[in-house]
């Protein structure tokens, strides 16, 4: 599904990432946890090409995306539900989704009605608010508004940036019950949170990132037994 | 002051009104999907008449209009692709300064096309004394032609932004750049599109008050001025409130001219907007919290 190699990104003479390799395979939930300012977001910002690589390979479905513009790279099935959700405040819940329909509308020139049901089935709080404008929701239903808006494009691969954070406990379960709810129909997704335990807990790869690197990468189960991560993400006292 | 008086006086204050309300959502219109001030602006509605004349010597009336505003959109649309869309995530400032260098650049092309001569469009129906008796005083023709445009060209945009595709894709890029990117619109189209639409609607309003003001190589710039002060006053960004802050506006001018000399009519404009500039930067209709997203 998504492959990385040697990917270096920045901003301006920052360099943010530093020769990052990775890979998603397809139906998998992969996670990357890492510390603020670790460059999570950044590496989302480059795959989804609103921040351009500076060196190395991106590739999407066997294609090399690098130089590609980022409203392209949605039309080739890779949707970013960026970090602080970024809704379309001054529009309507209904109007943010069909928005998010936006390529799929483009490509087949049908109306998204189906796929708007199949929106309000997986969040039906967004039914009940749906000619409510999107900047008087709450921040749940925030998250699920973005979230329902890049599914709207169909995507093959979902890319989730800290969709936790600032929720109560209830809703983030919630929310990451639907995250396995879309593996199981399918998806792919590369899921980022700063809440590693959730996260691992549901993923089945994780990588771990640190200053720009990679510095730890392996199946779940071994990541939330591993000694570092445990004391570094988990925060959790080791025995040493 | 007679009753026929009050009228005339209120209906010239519309007419002006009107056309500083189109110029007023012009700048709106740039400014909600670039952040920018677009000062050229004012330049479009200049073009717009004086291509419309120049096209009048051998089309009729309605083509060398609609070949007018189309060819001020196709100006608009080249303005940008050539000035605008390739500047790497350029500062606000940068691109103002850009737009005051295009405004004059516009200003000194239609010197060397038009000449220093002062042109117009004959009247839409009968001529300069031709007049129809509303609530008893005698008003021109065109003044209803004027009132009449302006309002179908802000009911035509309403209707645009609220139910095309198209415009639902130039208000969420207004919303949010980011997020429209990311449900793949293409942001760059929506900034050429809306120096498009800005074009387009400040070349028909300068068709339509051609016969009235008449059209000179600089007589843009006063409108401009005037189209801020309105954008301001009403909050920029805000179509609906121009109207009315246009409205205002050219009301409070064309009264002005029974307190004060003529020569003050100008003055009066950018003494309103700095005070407002001073007292509410937000505009008067606007939310101070909305002011505050903006990048001013
Ligand atoms: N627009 C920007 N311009 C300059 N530097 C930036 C910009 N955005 C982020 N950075 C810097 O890049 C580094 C990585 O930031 P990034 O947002 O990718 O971190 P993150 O891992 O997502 O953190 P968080 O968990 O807090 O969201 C930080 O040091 C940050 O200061
Ligand atoms: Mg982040």
């Amino acid at each position: 599904m998504l492959k990385i190699k040697n990917l270096e990104a920045g901003y301006g003479k920052l360099r943010v990432l530093k020769r990052i390799s990775m890979h998603v395979d397809t139906g998998e939930i992969v996670t990357i946890i890492g510390a603020n300012g670790a460059g999570k977001t950044t590496l989302l910002y480059t795959i989804a090409g609103i921040i351009k690589a500076s060196a190395g390979d991106i590739q999407l479905l066997g294609n090399p995306i690098n130089q590609t513009k980022p409203e392209k790279i949605v039309a080739a099935g890779c949707s970013l539900v960026p970090e602080g959700r970024q809704v379309f405040s001054t529009l309507t819940v209904r109007q943010n989704l069909i928005l998010g329909g936006y390529v799929q509308y483009k490509k087949n020139k049908v109306n998204t009605d189906a796929e708007l049901q199949h929106i309000y089935d997986i969040f039906p709080v967004m039914q009940q608010r749906e000619n409510q404008l999107a900047g008087t929701l709450s921040g749940g239903e925030q998250q699920m508004l973005a979230m329902g808006r890049a599914l709207m494009a169909k995507p093959k691969l979902i890319m989730l940036d800290e969709p936790s954070t600032g929720l109560a406990p209830l809703i983030v379960k919630n929310i990451f019950e639907i995250i396995g709810k879309l593996r199981n129909a399918g998806n792919t997704v590369l899921l980022i949170e700063q809440n590693a335990k959730a996260a691992l807990a549901i993923a089945d790869r994780g990588y771990v990132l640190e200053t720009g690197k990679f510095i730890l990468q392996g199946p779940s189960e071994d990541l939330l037994v591993n000694r570092d991560v445990q004391r570094a993400y988990l925060g959790r006292e080791v025995a040493v | 002051m007679t009753s026929q008086l009050f009228i005339q006086y209120l209906f010239a204050g519309i007419t002006y009104g009107s056309i500083y309300a189109i110029v007023a959502i012009g700048f709106n219109i740039i400014y909600n999907t670039t952040g920018i001030i677009n000062f050229a602006q004012g330049e479009f509605v200049m073009l717009g008449g004086m291509i419309a004349i120049s096209l009048h010597t051998i089309l009729p009336l309605p083509l060398a209009i609609g070949l007018a505003v189309i060819t001020t959109m196709i100006i608009g649309a080249l303005i940008e692709i050539i000035f605008i869309r390739w500047l790497k995530n350029p500062s606000v400032l940068r691109m103002i300064i850009i737009t005051i260098g295009l405004s004059i650049l516009i200003r000194e092309a239609a010197l060397h096309i038009w000449g220093e001569g002062v042109r117009s469009l004959p009247y839409f129906n009968g001529n300069e004394i031709s007049t129809i008796r509303i609530m008893g005083t005698n008003i021109s023709p065109q003044v209803l032609w004027v009132i009449g445009v302006c309002a179908v060209i802000v009911a035509l945009l309403s209707l645009f932004f609220k139910f095309t595709s198209l415009g639902q894709e130039m208000r969420a890029c207004a919303a949010n750049r980011l997020a429209a990117t990311l449900c793949g619109i293409s942001t760059k189209n929506m900034v050429t599109l809306s120096f498009m639409l800005s074009a387009g609607i400040g070349a028909l309003a300068g068709c339509v008050v051609s016969p009235i003001t008449y059209t000179q190589y600089d007589g843009g710039t006063p409108l401009a001025i005037k189209g801020f002060t309105v954008a301001v006053l009403g909050g920029l960004g805000n179509s609906m409130a121009a109207v009315i802050a246009g409205l205002l506006l050219g009301i409070i001018e064309s009264f002005s001219v029974s307190v004060v000399p003529l020569a003050f009519q100008d003055a009066i404009s950018i003494a309103i907007l700095l005070t407002i500039l001073f007292v509410r930067p937000h505009g008067l209709f606007g939310s101070k919290e909305a002011a505050g997203l903006k990048e001013f």
